[in-house]
């Protein structure tokens, strides 16, 4: 254990990563407390350049509205949803890819058919149809991610279970008579644990990346304020006032990239024969 | 058995999976259609407002809401089988045809961001991997990580504050110039300056997946026995490179742009919204805002149906590159 946080540690990548996410988790703990009031009120005149009032660093849009506000609301969204549709995505991705792998067979067959069919259909524009379909609200935002994600998860566990179900302790575990289910459980998913835990962070980033897409597209929940919101609102204005564009979408990249530099990291302190040459 | 027939035996199984698929994605749609909360026909009436009771009735009778379940699935797939997507009643057109309308431009921006990043990624990658540890190859793994980190749909507005607000330099709107007048070769000459900034932003996102994934399949394939059997005849490094290194290390990215043309076809929703290019992408968002479920619906199908294509072609490609393929499977 202390050798992976050294390994961790001594990774630049993975380093600024986690700074940067600390920084961007701190930013949506301490909203309420640093933007108290709603950041859909109009709290100036609109159109206000940024750094020149005092305490509005970032300026304001076309309504008036704190785009400080925006930014630290939105990254309470951004992060919930990006969090809570991998888990979700996990939850689908997770049994169906250990009984393919267990089982095998059959199984196996139909199971991939259906990944394989998953994974052709174009996922952002299933995504778009789910959302507008179910009415945009923070639960089919989250479900229509979950739904169009789960495919490299189930196929990642199916190749884990293929070939940790020849080894010794798991033929081993099934002499003495254990159930598949304790067997899948308890034997073989914990030691598929940890490739499974640096594609899941991966698929944060990426379920940001999807869910800012969809809130420019004005399928986002109408009652919170999220980065893609505010971009898709400041696009008709781009020439008048590009600051209303420019911050939330640098707070989209910085969170996203912090993510894929944390996943790369646990992947090469993980999987250390496997890290990547040329380092 | 000949090689061709194989060839020929390998290309069915494909069509015929490819139809498979297909008519799978017929089923999801129609249960997507079911899944709207309320009516149905209402639904394909494009929400209440242009739909009275009377019409409504009309599309009950026409789909047979009243039926079985299966009865409905089976009437809607035969519909779907005759080229009948149903009608929009925003836009007063069927949908086919406003697909059919807007086919082109999607293929035009789609394919040419397909190659963008295909070359891009691969010059880019193998530049780097040439040079590993090289303030070149430091600066190209930035810039990847960075790209591949950033919203499509930002790029493209950062692109036009850049390349059309501040430095004036190519159009942001449109595929060609309104009342330009142009014909012939002037025409696709004005279409292509139109066609920079879209096919740019669409590509920079896979230009950067494109570039790990070269760089890193040209430094293994780098590591391998033939490589230093080559070296070992005296052959020249920029040879070995052109010839061994790199010709092994595109079909890696080949084959991942193959699997990601629905990811292509999907960016295109948003580049052709920020872009205002006349395609399927800015059909989809037009019916979107307009709540329009069977036009919606449609260009789900009619884009899941080219991304089939798009598959298809890169095996079909494969199968050129790289005649070691197992036609078996």
């Amino acid at each position: 254990m202390r050798d992976f946080w050294r390994r961790v540690a001594g990774n630049r990548g993975a380093v600024i990563g986690l700074v940067l996410l600390a920084l961007v988790v701190l930013l949506a703990v301490l909203a309420p407390v640093l933007y108290q009031q709603s950041p859909w009120r109009m709290v100036q005149r609109p159109f206000l350049p940024p750094m020149t009032l005092d305490g509005f660093w970032f300026g304001t849009d076309t309504l008036g509205r704190d785009i400080g506000a925006g930014l630290a609301h939105g990254a309470r969204v951004s992060l919930l949803i990006g969090l809570v549709s991998t888990v979700v995505a996990l939850a689908i991705g997770i049994p169906l890819g250990a009984v393919a792998g267990y089982f095998g067979g059959r199984w196996d067959d139909a199971l991939m058919r259906f990944t394989e069919f998953f994974q052709t259909i174009p996922s952002f524009a299933l995504a778009i149809v789910i959302v507008a379909i179910l009415e945009p609200s923070l639960s089919s935002i989250v479900l229509a991610i979950a739904l169009v994600s789960w495919p490299p998860v189930a196929r990642l566990v199916r190749g884990q279970f293929l070939s940790l179900r020849s080894r010794e302790y798991v033929q081993a575990a099934v002499l003495s008579g254990l159930s598949s289910s304790a067997i899948i459980f308890r034997q073989i998913l914990p030691n598929s644990i940890s490739p499974i835990i640096v594609l899941a962070s991966l698929m944060v980033a990426s379920a940001i990346l999807l869910e800012s897409a969809l809130s420019f597209l004005g399928l986002g929940d109408p009652n919170v304020m999220s980065w893609g919101y505010m971009i898709g609102a400041g696009r008709t204005v781009l020439r008048q006032a590009w600051w209303i564009c420019v911050f939330p979408g640098l707070a989209i990249v910085l969170t996203v990239l912090a993510l894929n530099l944390i996943g790369e990291g646990l992947n090469d302190a993980l999987n250390p024969r496997l890290a990547r040459k040329g380092r | 058995m000949g090689p061709d027939l194989k060839v020929v035996r390998y290309i069915l199984s494909r069509l015929a999976k490819a139809v498979v698929v297909l008519l799978a994605i017929v089923v999801l749609n129609f249960c997507l259609i079911h899944a709207a909360p309320g009516d149905p026909a209402a639904v394909m009436a494009g929400e209440a407002g242009a739909a009275d009771e009377m019409f409504l009735q009309q599309l009950k009778e026409k789909f047979g809401l009243d039926q079985p379940f299966h009865v409905q699935l089976w009437t809607y797939m035969s519909g779907v089988l005759q080229f009948d997507l149903g009608y929009s009643y925003r836009q007063g057109a069927p949908v086919l045809d406003l697909i059919l309308d807007r086919l082109f431009p999607t293929l035009l921006l789609t394919g040419a961001a397909f190659f963008i990043s295909i070359l891009l990624g691969v010059l880019a990658g193998a530049m780097a991997a040439v040079r590993v540890g090289s303030w070149a190859d430091t600066a190209i793994t930035t810039l990847a990580l960075v790209f591949y980190a950033t919203p499509l749909f930002w790029v493209a507005l950062m692109a036009i504050l850049l390349f059309a607000v501040q430095l004036d330099w190519l159009p942001a709107y449109g595929m060609e110039t309104v009342g330009g007048g142009y014909s012939g070769l002037d025409r696709w000459l004005d279409i292509a300056r139109h066609l920079v900034l879209p096919a740019m932003t669409l590509g920079l996102f896979f230009t950067a997946i494109y570039t790990r994934m070269a760089r890193a399949s040209m430094l293994e394939t780098a590591g391998e026995d033939f490589v230093k059997t080559a070296r070992a005849k005296g052959l020249s490094e920029g040879k070995i490179t052109r010839r061994h290194v790199l010709r092994n290390a595109i079909l890696p990215v080949v084959t991942l742009a193959g699997l990601q043309a629905g990811q292509i076809v999907g960016g295109a929703v948003l580049t052709e919204t920020v872009f205002a290019w006349p395609g399927i992408g800015r059909l989809m968002f037009d019916a979107l805002l307009q709540r329009d479920y069977n036009l919606l619906l449609g260009v789900f199908l009619i884009s899941s149906a080219m991304v089939l294509l798009f598959n298809l072609i890169t095996d079909l490609l494969y199968l050129l590159v790289d005649p070691r393929i197992e036609l078996a499977k």
